[in-house]
C-alpha cells in the first residue's frame, strides 16, 4: 500500500527531477489548489499521490472519476482552486458533470488533468482526450515536458477564473511518466472566495441552460482570440522550407526529427489559435502537422483552407518517436538526409514475456478453480485479474470497462434464458472496481432476478495501479482511518441472499463455494478475503521448496500459474497405453515464493514442503529404479 | 563514450520487480549531478506485473524526445539474458551491452508454450559492439545482499558512461534513506564498476 512516510516541508528553490505527474501536483500546490480528487488509473495515478504529500491541502481518492470530478467542482463553486485528475477512460465516467460543468463554469479555478495512455500500456483503448475539450467546449492545455506541466497548471487556473470555465490539461504517458528537471517556486496564500448563491449560474434548469448555451459559444470565440496572444503558443522560426505545427509530446518528437525546421508550438491548443496558424503557414513552404493519435488540428487547419503537406502520413495508432515522425514525413516535402537503421535481427527474439499474476497472488486460487469448470462463461473486469484470461487458467471470457462484468453477465444469462437454454454465468470483479461502478450492476442482477454468480476479489487495494487505498480499505489517501466497506453486508443490503466469504488460498473451500453458488437459483456472491501481496497488509510466510526426490514431474503445480515455480528438467515417458507424456520437474524460487501454499494443495506426491523443513519421514520415498 | 554535443541514449531492460526503475533513477540523478539535461521514461501499470520493464534515459545538453528511437541505443543494460536478446536490436552498431548473467523463465515457458533460448550469451557474441556479461547476483551476495544486483549493474554501467564517480556517489546518497543501505549500495556500486573495468581491460588485451 502506498504509505507516505511523514510530511517534510517542500523545497522552494532549485531545480529537481520530477515526473510530469509530480510536476502537475507541484504546479497545483504552487498555484494555491487546496482541494483535489481522483480515482487511480495508469498513467495518471501519481498526480494525486504526489499532491497529497504537500502541506495545507485536502487530497482524496474518490470511488470513481465522476464523484472525483463533482468533488473538485464543488470546491471550485465554493470559491477555492481545485484539481481533478484521471486517466483518459476515467473522463468517460466523468463526462456527465463535465458537459454541464462547461455551462455552469467555475468560481475558483478548476483544472481537469487527464492522462492519455496513447500506447495502451495499461488500458483498453487509446481515446484522444482532445476530443473531449471540443465536445465540452472547454479550453485545452498540452504541456510537452515536466517543466511545462508545472507551469501550465497556474496558467490554466488563471484562465479558468478569467473565462469562467473548467480547463482540461491533456497529458500522455510520455509526459506523466517521464522525469525531467523542474524549477521550483513558492506557494502564495491560496485564494478563497466562498460560495455565492446565484441559481441562474449554479442551478442548471432548462431555462438557465438555454441562456448559458450562447454564452458558452461566445466564450469559445473569446478563447480563440486569447489563444492567438497566449505565450503558451509560440512560433520558433528556423529553416522556412519546413514548418511544423505540434503540441505535447508530438512537439518534442518532431523537434528532434527536424531540428532545423520552423515550429509553431501549441501549448494552449484548443480553441485553435487560428490567426497564429495563418501567420505561420504563410511564412513556410511546406506545412506539416504532427499529432499523436487523431488528426484533429490537421482537420481544423484544412478546414481553414490552408494546404497541409503531411495529410494522411502520420500513424494514427500508437506512440510517436522521432524515428516514426521522420519516416512518416519522408517524401512529404524536401528529402530527408539520413541512413535508415539496419533492420532488427528478429530471429534472435526470445519468447514473449507478458505480465503475470504475482507469486502468492490471492486471485490464483480462484482462477485455478474456475479454469477447471469448462462449461462456465466468465465475464471479467478491469484490474490485475484481467490476467485470468491467459494461460494456464483461461478463466476470463469478456472484459469491457470498469464495472461491466455484472451487466454483461446478466445480459448473457438473460439471452440464454430467452433461447430456453441453461447457462451458468459468473462475473469476476475486484473490490475497488466493484465500488467504482459494480454496485449498480449487482443491483440490476438482484432487481431483475438474474441467475448470476458474482466473485468479488477483495484484495484490499487498487492492485494494478500500485496498491492504493479505496473505500473498502478503511484508510484515506491522506492516511486517516476511515470506515471500511463491509462487502458481505453491502451485498446483502443490495438484496443478495446467497453471500459467502471464502479464503482464496483454500482450494477445497473455493471449489465448494463455487459449486454452492452455482446450484443456487438467483443472484449469489462470493467474496474473497486475502490482501494483495504487494501491500503492507500482506505478511509473507515461510517459502516452500520442492524435494527433488519426491517430485514426479506431473506438473500439477504449474496449473496454479505461480511465477515462482520453475521447470528444471523435462522428460518424455511412454505410458502403458502407448502414448508419450512429457514430465516437468520443478523447483521453487525461494526469493519469489510468498508462502501461500496453493501449489502444496495441488501436489500429489507431497513433494512441496516449507524451506528447511525436516526431510520426509522414512518410508515415504518411493524406491527409485 | 562521451556526451559532447550529442545525446547519450541508455536503455535499461528487465523484469518487473528486478529494480530496473531504481537503477534508472540512479543514472538519471547522476546525470543531473553532472550538470546535464536528462529525461527518463518508464512504464507503470499492467506492464510491470512480472512482465518486461524498460526505462529510457537520455542525457545531453538539451534533450527533447523522452524515447530513444529504434537502433539508436548507445548502452543497453539488460537485467536478464533473454531480455538482452530481446532488446539488442535497439542498440546501435558499436554500442555497449551489459548483461546480467541470469535466466528467468516466465510461466508461459514453464508451461511449455515457448522455449527458453539455449544460450542467450552465446547468441550475443556476434553483436557488433562491446559485450560485458556481469555475474551481478554473485557480486551482490559478496557485497552483502542479493537485492544489490541492480546496483552492481549500475556500477558496471558507470564503467562505460562519461559521468564522474563523485556524481554517481552523490546520486546513491540521494536515493537511499538510511546510512546502512547507502553504504551497502556504495559498496555494490564500486564492486560492479571495478568488475566491469577489469572485464573491459581483459577483453581489450585479448583482442
Amino acid at each position: 500500500m502506498t504509505r507516505h512516510h511523514g510530511m517534510t516541508a517542500p523545497a522552494t528553490t532549485g531545480r529537481v527531477l520530477m515526473s510530469g505527474n509530480e510536476a502537475v501536483a507541484r504546479g497545483a500546490w504552487e498555484a494555491g489548489v487546496t482541494v483535489a480528487s481522483s480515482y487511480p488509473g495508469t498513467p495518471a495515478t501519481e498526480i494525486l499521490e504526489a499532491f497529497a504529500r504537500y502541506p495545507d491541502v485536502y487530497a482524496e481518492w474518490a470511488p470513481n472519476e465522476k464523484v472525483a470530478f463533482e468533488v473538485a467542482m464543488g470546491a471550485s463553486l465554493a470559491g477555492t482552486r481545485s484539481l481533478v485528475s484521471m486517466k483518459h477512460v476515467g473522463l468517460n465516467v466523468a463526462a456527465d458533470p463535465l458537459m454541464t460543468g462547461s455551462y455552469i463554469g467555475v468560481r475558483g479555478g478548476f483544472l481537469i488533468a487527464v492522462s492519455d495512455d496513447v500506447g495502451m500500456g495499461s488500458s483498453q483503448n487509446a481515446q484522444d482526450t482532445r476530443y473531449f475539450a471540443r465536445f465540452a467546449k472547454v479550453p485545452l492545455f498540452e504541456p510537452s515536458d515536466s517543466q511545462e506541466a508545472k507551469a501550465f497548471v497556474g496558467e490554466a487556473l488563471r484562465l479558468s477564473e478569467e473565462m469562467d470555465t473548467p480547463v482540461i490539461m491533456r497529458l500522455t504517458t510520455r509526459i506523466s511518466h517521464v522525469k525531467g528537471l523542474v524549477a521550483l517556486g513558492e506557494r502564495p496564500a491560496p485564494p478563497f472566495l466562498g460560495f455565492s448563491k446565484d441559481p441562474a449560474k449554479y442551478v442548471i434548469l432548462p431555462a438557465h441552460a438555454r441562456k448559458k448555451h450562447p454564452k458558452v459559444l461566445q466564450r469559445m470565440t473569446d478563447l480563440a482570440q486569447m489563444a492567438n496572444a497566449s505565450p503558451l503558443n509560440a512560433i520558433e522560426w528556423g529553416d522556412r522550407e519546413i514548418g511544423i505545427i505540434a503540441s505535447g509530446p508530438a512537439y518534442v518528437y518532431a523537434r528532434e526529427a527536424f531540428p532545423d525546421a520552423s515550429f509553431l508550438k501549441l501549448g494552449f491548443s484548443f480553441p485553435l489559435a487560428g490567426g497564429l496558424i495563418r501567420e505561420f503557414a504563410s511564412g513556410v513552404k511546406c506545412l506539416y502537422i504532427v499529432e499523436e493519435l487523431e488528426g484533429l488540428v490537421e482537420a481544423d487547419v484544412l478546414a481553414m483552407g490552408i494546404p497541409v503537406h503531411s495529410v494522411g502520413r502520420l500513424p494514427r495508432t500508437g506512440e510517436l518517436t522521432p524515428q516514426r515522425v521522420r519516416a512518416a514525413l519522408d517524401g512529404a516535402g524536401p528529402p530527408i538526409a539520413e541512413t535508415p537503421p539496419p533492420p532488427p535481427d528478429l530471429d534472435m527474439l526470445p519468447f514473449p514475456r507478458p505480465p503475470t499474476l504475482c507469486a502468492g497472488c490471492p486471485h490464483m486460487g480462484v482462477f485455478y478453480t474456475l479454469g477447471k469448470m469448462k462449461d462456465l462463461i466468465i465475464a471479467g473486469d478491469i484490474g490485475c485479474y484481467t490476467l485470468g484470461v491467459g494461460s494456464p487458467w483461461n478463466a476470463t471470457h469478456t472484459c469491457v470497462c470498469m464495472g461491466a462484468s455484472l451487466g454483461n453477465a446478466l445480459g448473457m444469462e438473460k439471452a440464454y434464458r430467452m433461447a430456453s437454454k441453461e447457462q451458468k454465468v459468473v462475473a469476476l470483479i475486484g473490490d475497488s472496481t466493484f465500488l467504482h461502478s459494480g454496485m449498480t450492476g449487482l443491483l440490476d442482477i438482484v432487481y431483475n432476478g438474474g441467475n448470476v454468480t458474482v466473485f468479488i476479489l477483495d484484495n484490499r487495494a487498487v492492485g494494478m495501479t500500485g496498491g492504493q487505498d479505496h473505500p473498502g480499505t478503511g484508510v484515506t489517501l491522506q492516511e486517516e482511518k476511515s470506515k471500511a466497506v463491509d462487502f458481505v453486508a453491502l451485498c446483502k443490503a443490495l438484496g443478495v441472499e446467497h453471500v459467502q466469504l471464502v479464503d482464496p488460498y483454500r482450494l477445497p473451500d473455493v471449489y465448494k463455494a463455487v459449486k454452492e453458488a452455482l446450484a443456487h437459483r438467483g443472484p449469489s456472491v462470493i467474496v474473497t478475503n486475502r490482501p494483495c501481496v504487494l501491500i503492507e497488509e500482506f505478511h509473507r510466510t515461510q517459502p516452500y521448496e520442492v524435494l527433488d526426490a519426491l517430485c514426479n514431474g506431473c506438473g500439477a503445480c504449474l496449473k496454479t500459474g505461480c511465477p515462482a515455480i520453475q521447470v528444471i528438467r523435462r522428460e518424455v515417458v511412454r505410458l502403458p497405453n502407448g502414448r508419450d507424456k512429457e514430465l516437468s520437474y520443478v523447483t521453487i524460487d525461494p526469493t519469489g515464493c510468498n508462502g501461500c501454499d496453493l501449489c502444496v494443495q495441488t501436489c500429489g506426491p507431497k513433494a512441496i514442503v516449507p524451506v528447511g523443513a525436516s526431510a520426509p519421514p522414512p518410508g515415504s520415498v518411493e524406491p527409485q529404479n | 563514450m562521451d556526451i559532447g554535443g550529442r545525446t547519450l541514449n541508455v536503455l535499461l531492460a528487465g523484469i518487473g520487480g528486478q529494480g530496473v526503475l531504481t537503477a534508472s533513477q540512479l543514472l538519471t540523478e547522476a546525470a543531473v549531478q553532472g550538470g546535464h539535461d536528462v529525461k527518463k521514461s518508464e512504464v507503470h501499470g499492467m506492464a510491470q506485473r512480472g512482465g518486461v520493464v524498460t526505462s529510457h534515459v537520455r542525457i545531453g545538453r538539451k534533450v527533447y524526445s523522452p524515447i530513444i528511437s529504434s537502433g539508436e541505443v548507445d548502452l543497453l543494460v539488460a537485467f536478464e539474458e533473454a531480455e538482452a536478446l530481446r532488446w539488442r536490436p535497439e542498440v546501435r552498431p558499436g554500442g555497449t551491452l551489459i548483461v546480467n548473467c541470469l535466466r528467468v523463465a516466465p510461466p508461459i515457458v514453464n508451461l511449455g508454450h515457448f522455449k527458453y533460448p539455449d544460450d542467450p550469451l552465446e547468441s550475443l557474441r556476434s553483436f557488433n559492439g562491446s559485450l560485458l556479461p556481469v555475474e551481478a547476483s554473485a557480486l551482490a551476495i559478496q557485497a552483502g545482499s542479493p537485492r544489490l544486483a541492480g546496483t552492481i549493474l549500475v556500477g558496471a554501467a558507470a564503467a562505460v558512461l562519461p559521468l564522474s564517480v563523485e556524481h554517481w556517489e552523490a546520486a546513491i546518497r540521494t536515493r537511499f534513506a538510511t546510512r546502512e543501505v547507502t553504504d551497502q549500495n556504495l559498496k555494490a556500486f564500486h564492486q560492479g564498476r571495478e568488475y566491469a573495468i577489469s572485464l573491459n581491460v581483459t577483453r581489450k588485451e585479448g583482442s
